[in-house]
C-alpha cells in the first residue's frame, strides 16, 4: 500500500515533527512497506465484533477523595528548559 | 569473594541474613564486576556507586523514573532528565530494602528487539559481544547474565522482557497486564505496557514479582492479585498439561536450532510427568504482528505528544513556539520513535481511524477469545520464545520490518494481556535459546511451578561460557 510523499507530510504536521527531505523520502518507503505489512487486518470481516481497548475486565475501584501533597512548584520547574517565575517560558507563539 | 557471575538472589539474601557480607560490600561487588565488564559490553548508561538500601542490589531499565537519578528512556529527547519523583515500582523496590546499581541501557522508548535504537548506542551480549543482547531491555539481561546485577526490571509491551531474556540466557516474566503499576514509567502503549522481573532462577523471579506487584491506588489499570505470589518448590509436572500451538511446526522463521533445544525442552516436561497437547492459535500467528504494529505505534503517537520542549527534557533554538516544538521532536527523537509515531499517526488520522486502528482493536478481541480456547483443558501454552538466537549488531537494523518480526512469537498473548514467562532450554550454535510458557490472566503462580521445575531438569548453566 503506497503512502505519498504529500500525506507522509501531512501526517508530519499533525505529529509536529520538522522532518527533512532525505526523512520524507526514506519514511515515504519505510511507511509504504509498513502499511502493506499491517494491512491484512482489512482482511477480516469484525463488523460483529466489539474492540477491545484493554485486556482486563475492570471494575471501577473508589477511592477516598483524600487531598495529598502534590509537587513543589521548584519540583514542577526542576527540568523545565527556561522558567519566568511561575511560569514556563517559551518562544513567542502565533508570530 | 562473591562470584556475581553465579549468585542468584536469593542466595545474596542468604548471606546477608547470615551477615556473612554486608550490604556495602555486596552492593561494591557489583560496583566492581562493573568497571570490569561493563566498558565492552554497555548494559549501564548510569551507575550508582553507593548502595541505597541495606538489601540485595537491583538494576532497573531506564524507562523507571528514579527520584534524583537521570531518567532518559534511551532517548535524546530526555537527556538530562532528572525525576523528582520514584516511579511506584522503584518506590517498591525501595521499601523492600533493595539497593539501586543503576539505569540499565533500553531500545528508545522502549520500541525495538536489540537496543540498537538506544540513542546511546547499543549493549552487548555477554555470550558474544558482537551479537544483539535482544530488546527492549537488553540492558538489565545482559547486566543479569553477565553478572553486574543479580537481578533487574524491565518493561514489556510486545516481547521487550521475554526476547532479551532468551536471547541472553536467563529468566525473565511479563506480567498479567494490570498486576505491576505504570505509574512513573516512561510510556509507550499504554494498553500493553507491562513491568516485570528478570533474573537467573525462576524462583528469583518470583520474588521479584511480590515486591512489585499489587494494586496501586496511583494507577488505575491495576488490579489486586487474587492469590499470594508462592515460591515455586518441587520436581514434578504430574498433571500439568501442556499446549503447543499447532502452528508453530510450520512457522519458517523459527531457526532449526531453536527447534531442536525447544523439543527438546518438551521431551524433558514429558519425563517430568507433563501431558504435552496441541492447540490452535491461527489468527494469532497471522494478524498478531500487524495488529500490534497499528495499536502500538497507535498508542506511541499519543503518549509521545508531550515531548514539546515546554516542560522538561530537550528543547531546540527557535525563533517561534511551533518552530520550537517541531525542532525540538525533529532532533530529539531517533528513528525509530519517529517512524512509530509516523505509522501510529496515520493510522489514527481521518479516513484511516476504522480501517486501521479500529480494526486492529477488533482483530484484538479476537485474539483474546483465541487465547481463551487455546488454555481451555491445559495449565500452559508453549513455544520458543524468539524464532532465532542473538544476532550479530546490524545485522538487521536497516531493516524495520525483519526488527520487528522478532516478537513474533511473543507478541499475540501481549495482545492477550496474558503473563508469559520465558526460561533458558538450551543452547544453539553456543548462544542460549528461550522456551515461552504462557498462562491465563493471574496464572503467574503455576507459570513459576513449571518453569521452576523444568529449571531444575534442564539445568542450564546460565553463565556464559566465555566468562567461566
Amino acid at each position: 500500500m503506497a503512502i505519498s510523499k504529500e500525506e507522509v507530510l501531512h501526517v508530519a504536521r499533525l505529529a509536529r515533527l520538522a522532518l527533512t527531505e532525505e526523512e520524507v523520502e526514506r519514511l515515504t518507503e519505510e511507511l509504504g512497506a509498513i502499511l502493506d505489512a499491517v494491512s491484512v487486518v482489512g482482511e477480516l470481516d469484525l463488523s460483529d465484533v466489539p474492540p477491545t481497548s484493554h485486556p482486563l475486565d475492570l471494575v471501577n475501584v473508589w477511592d477516598e477523595d483524600e487531598p495529598r501533597a502534590s509537587l513543589s512548584l521548584d519540583d514542577v520547574f526542576a527540568n523545565a528548559p527556561e522558567r519566568d517565575g511561575d511560569h514556563f517560558r517559551v518562544p513567542p507563539v502565533g508570530t | 569473594m562473591i562470584d556475581t557471575l553465579r549468585l542468584t538472589a536469593e542466595d545474596a539474601r542468604g548471606l546477608l541474613e547470615r551477615r556473612e557480607i554486608s550490604a556495602a560490600e555486596l552492593h561494591g561487588a557489583y560496583v566492581e564486576a562493573i568497571a570490569e565488564r561493563d566498558g565492552e559490553l554497555q548494559c549501564y548508561l548510569r551507575t550508582c556507586e553507593e548502595p541505597s538500601g541495606e538489601g540485595i542490589p537491583i538494576a532497573l531499565k531506564d524507562v523507571i523514573s528514579t527520584k534524583g537519578i537521570e531518567t532518559t528512556a534511551g532517548s535524546r529527547i530526555l537527556s538530562g532528565y532528572t525525576p523528582v519523583f520514584d516511579a511506584t515500582v522503584a518506590a517498591r523496590v525501595k521499601a523492600a530494602g533493595l539497593s539501586v546499581l543503576g539505569k540499565t541501557n533500553t531500545d528508545e522508548f522502549a520500541m525495538g528487539s536489540s537496543t540498537e535504537n538506544s540513542a546511546w548506542g547499543p549493549s552487548r551480549n555477554p555470550w558474544d559481544p558482537v551479537r544483539v543482547p535482544g530488546g527492549s531491555g537488553g540492558g538489565t539481561a545482559a547486566a543479569v547474565s553477565a553478572g553486574l546485577a543479580p537481578w533487574g526490571l524491565g518493561s514489556d509491551t510486545g516481547g521487550s522482557i521475554k526476547q532479551p531474556s532468551a536471547l541472553c540466557g536467563n529468566v525473565g516474566l511479563r506480567p498479567t497486564y494490570g498486576t505491576v503499576s505504570r505509574y512513573g514509567v516512561v510510556a509507550f502503549a499504554s494498553s500493553l505496557d507491562q513491568v516485570g522481573p528478570v533474573a537467573k532462577t525462576v524462583r528469583d523471579v518470583a520474588l521479584l514479582y511480590a515486591i512489585i506487584s499489587g494494586r496501586d491506588p496511583l494507577d488505575s489499570t491495576t488490579a489486586e492479585l487474587p492469590e499470594a505470589v508462592a515460591l515455586p518448590e518441587g520436581d514434578s509436572l504430574a498433571g500439568v498439561r501442556l499446549a503447543v500451538p499447532k502452528q508453530v511446526a510450520d512457522l519458517d522463521a523459527i531457526e532449526p536450532g531453536v527447534r531442536a533445544a525447544f523439543e527438546s525442552a518438551l521431551e524433558t516436561a514429558r519425563e517430568l510427568g507433563a501431558e504435552v497437547g496441541e492447540c490452535d492459535l491461527p489468527l494469532s500467528y497471522r494478524y498478531g504482528m500487524p495488529c500490534y504494529y497499528l495499536v502500538a505505534p497507535a498508542e506511541a503517537s499519543s503518549n509521545l505528544a508531550r515531548y514539546d520542549g515546554v516542560r522538561y527534557g530537550l528543547r531546540s533554538v527557535a525563533g517561534s513556539y511551533d518552530e520550537m516544538v517541531e525542532k525540538t521532536r525533529d532532533e530529539g527523537f531517533g528513528a525509530e520513535p519517529k517512524r512509530r509515531i509516523m505509522l501510529g499517526t496515520y493510522a489514527l488520522s481521518a479516513g484511516y481511524y476504522d480501517a486501521f486502528y479500529g480494526q486492529a482493536q477488533r482483530v484484538r478481541t479476537l485474539l483474546v477469545r483465541e487465547h481463551r480456547d487455546a488454555l481451555e483443558g491445559f495449565d500452559a501454552i508453549v513455544t520458543p520464545t524468539s524464532p532465532t538466537v542473538a544476532f550479530p549488531i546490524g545485522d538487521k537494523a536497516a531493516d524495520p520490518l525483519a526488527m520487528y518480526a522478532c516478537d513474533l512469537l511473543t507478541i499475540p498473548s501481549c495482545l492477550a494481556g496474558l503473563p508469559g514467562l520465558s526460561i533458558p532450554c538450551g543452547l544453539s550454535e553456543g548462544l542460549p535459546v528461550g522456551l515461552q510458557l504462557i498462562g491465563p490472566q493471574f496464572g503467574e503462580n503455576g507459570l513459576f511451578r513449571v518453569g521452576h521445575a523444568l529449571e531444575q531438569a534442564l539445568e542450564f548453566d546460565i553463565v556464559p561460557e566465555r566468562l567461566r
